[in-house]
């Protein structure tokens, strides 16, 4: 199996004032095209400043990171935009999506900053929200969307350009435990269909849905095992990529 | 993305949020809207001067007597009384002369009937229309016989014959009395309308000669209007004016005049010097207001910067690179202050218009400061954009989108 993932020895360290915060202690980590990764840990154990290092929203202090093969350590600000745009899809907690914009046009958003025509846009975002069941709320805003729903147009947004993985960072966390199964269930079968994800959160249940768990504690990875009784979401339909 | 991609995501963005985008704006359409109206009045009052001066008569000289002087002492201007009859006669034999109106003028009472009223008389020649472009709407102006012949016979403005005589009698041939003289009314004055304080339709002409010799007996003459036969001709003729008077004054070669001449284009250049201060002062107050709509512009900017930190974060995290969301924020600028601008110049020629019909002002709207408006707003929108824009591109995807 190819590694999207490759990392070595990475370290980050923050100032805050004159006090050196040391984030993340050098940790190796490899990913494989098709995975399904769980990152957890406790606040402060650096999982979420390992998410915006893979994620290409923050570069490490030290250390080698390469996404699908793309040294991406010593990358410049705007390759890492080109990087985000192309080849990574986010899924936020609190959905992020642009306040008083439709469902559609929020989805578009990455195909617009790719240079894609606004035909080809519109149709690949229709697509996109159709594929996480959403065919039908087109045209609503983010706040006429319950919280389930508005993380479904924020996946259909981290799915529509076809990035190399996929990172949600804590996807469940402001949702009900029955819409949080259904959530998990797209994400299972995106990466059934062969998509990498990668899960930050720190409920265990969540992350039992994920095909293996990295532990995180004081800046260092302290396990990396297969998930044992994987749970898996019984599915109505399939979802195709 | 494309330019034309961010010019239609910085619209939206304006349109979804109306009142700021208004608001912001409001600046710049209050300091365009000044600086149109303020040029366009300037003007128009300067462009009203220039043809209240031109009325005055084509080709206009303007002859007056000089200072009297007590040793280095000036006594002022026309304190002298050394222009007569004659020197007119004199100037009007020059050729590049084409007409001659010496004129005196005092107040008098207009009695008819049982009706009296009080007017300006002004006493001149024949010359007089031609040099004042004055016209005659119902009989005739009094000819030279009458002037040589100091014939009682007058020509009334339009306001006198509504004072006096009504809408129901014909004024032609009417006998009115003058200071206690009797007049034959044998023309009327057509309406000129006032210019400035003078109302040139409240007045009774009547030769000079009577003027001078019967009614008020005066020898002096005060002024002397005279109209060259052509633009190209009037040095000529004021030189000739010049040598007219000296001869006929006796002057020796060392003495200095002992009047002045004053051209139209002089008291013209005079007067429009003084309007153009005035505009320029008020531009400039108004260019001021427009340096505080950018600076109104560049506070919101900031605002919004502020704001929307979470939506550049999502941007950003998305794929926007900095020169992305630099151009969306300098475009969103640009647009308030290019959108403030046009709806400025609407509201400043409108306003500029209603101004000139409700104070009966004229008005004068020219391209020169509608382009110039327009193009320091767009300017102003990219000066006090800068600064915000750089902000929004310089953050960090991670600090914004952390931001709440």
């Amino acid at each position: 199996m190819k590694s999207v993932i490759e990392i070595e020895d990475i370290k980050k360290v923050y100032y805050i004032g004159d006090q050196e915060i040391q984030a993340l202690r050098g940790v190796s980590l490899n990913i494989e095209e098709g995975d399904f990764v769980a990152i957890m840990g406790p606040s402060g154990s650096g999982k979420s400043t390992m998410m915006n290092v893979i994620g290409c929203l923050d570069k490490p202090s030290s250390g080698e990171f390469y996404l699908d093969g793309y040294p991406i350590s010593k990358a410049h600000d705007d390759d890492l935009a080109l990087i985000r745009n192309q080849k990574i899809g986010f899924v936020f907690q609190s959905f992020n999506l642009l306040p008083r914009t439709t469902a559609v046009e929020n989805v578009e958003l990455p195909l617009l900053y790719a240079g894609v025509s606004a035909k080809e846009r519109r149709k690949r975002a229709i697509q996109a929200l159709d594929h996480v069941g959403l065919g039908t709320r087109l045209f609503n805003k983010p706040n006429e969307l319950s919280g389930g729903q508005q993380q479904r147009v924020s996946i259909a947004r981290a799915l529509v350009n076809n990035p190399v993985i996929l990172m949600a960072d804590e996807p469940t966390g402001a949702l009900d435990t029955k819409t949080s199964i259904e959530i998990m269930g797209i994400f299972q079968e995106l990466n059934d269909a062969g998509k990498t994800v990668i899960l930050v959160t720190h409920e265990p249940d969540i992350a039992e849905y994920a095909k293996r768990v990295v532990r995180f504690r004081d800046g260092e990875v302290v396990s990396n095992e297969p998930v044992l009784n994987r749970r898996i979401v019984k599915r109505e339909e399939e979802v195709v990529i | 993305m494309s330019f034309l991609e961010s010019i239609r995501v910085s619209l939206r963005s304006i349109k979804a949020n109306k009142l700021r985008s208004f608001l912001t704006m409001l600046g710049i359409i209050i300091g365009v809207s000044a600086v149109i109206a303020m040029v366009a009045i300037g003007e128009g009052a300067s462009s009203n001067v220039a043809s209240q001066i031109n009325g005055l008569g084509s080709n206009l000289l303007i002859v007056s007597p000089g200072q009297a002087r007590q040793g280095n002492v000036s006594l002022g201007a026309a304190s002298l009384n050394t222009l007569t009859l004659t020197d007119a006669t004199a100037i009007s034999k020059k050729d590049s002369i084409a007409g001659v109106a010496p004129y005196v003028t005092k107040q008098g009472q207009v009695v008819w009937k049982d009706q009296s009223y009080t007017t300006t008389v002004e006493g001149s020649t024949q010359d007089y229309p031609q040099v004042r472009n004055l016209t005659v709407q119902m009989g005739r102006f009094f000819n030279r016989f009458e002037v040589q012949g100091q014939a009682n016979v007058a020509v009334v403005g339009p306001e006198i014959v509504s004072n006096l005589f009504g809408s129901n009698t014909n004024p032609i041939g009417q006998m009115v009395q003058i200071n206690q003289m009797p007049f034959t009314i044998v023309g009327v004055l057509t309406s000129q309308g006032s210019s400035g304080m003078t109302n040139n339709d409240d007045r009774v002409v009547i030769p000079i000669t009577t003027a001078m010799n019967r009614l008020f007996n005066q020898t002096k003459i005060r002024t002397v209007y005279v109209s060259a036969k052509s633009a190209d001709l009037m040095d000529q003729a004021q030189f000739d004016i010049e040598q007219a008077i000296r001869a006929e004054h006796h002057l020796t070669p060392k003495t200095p005049d002992d009047f002045q001449i004053s051209s139209q284009t002089q008291i013209l250049s005079t007067a429009q010097g003084v309007t153009s201060v005035m505009t320029n002062l008020l531009s400039g107050i108004a260019a001021i207001s427009l340096i505080v709509g950018g600076i109104g512009i560049m506070n919101i900017m900031l605002v919004s910067v502020t704001e929307r930190t979470r939506e550049i974060g999502i941007r950003k995290a998305i794929g926007a690179t900095r020169g992305d969301i630099l151009r969306q924020f300098l475009i969103e600028s640009v647009t308030l202050s290019l959108f403030g601008g046009i709806l400025g110049i609407l509201l400043g020629v409108g306003g500029a218009e209603l101004v000139g019909k409700l104070a009966n002002m004229a008005v004068s709207i020219s391209l020169k400061p509608v382009l110039y408006a327009f193009f320091s707003s767009m300017l102003v929108g990219v000066v006090f954009g800068v600064y915000p824009a750089r902000k929004a591109a310089q953050l960090k995807p991670i600090d914004a989108l952390r931001f709440e």
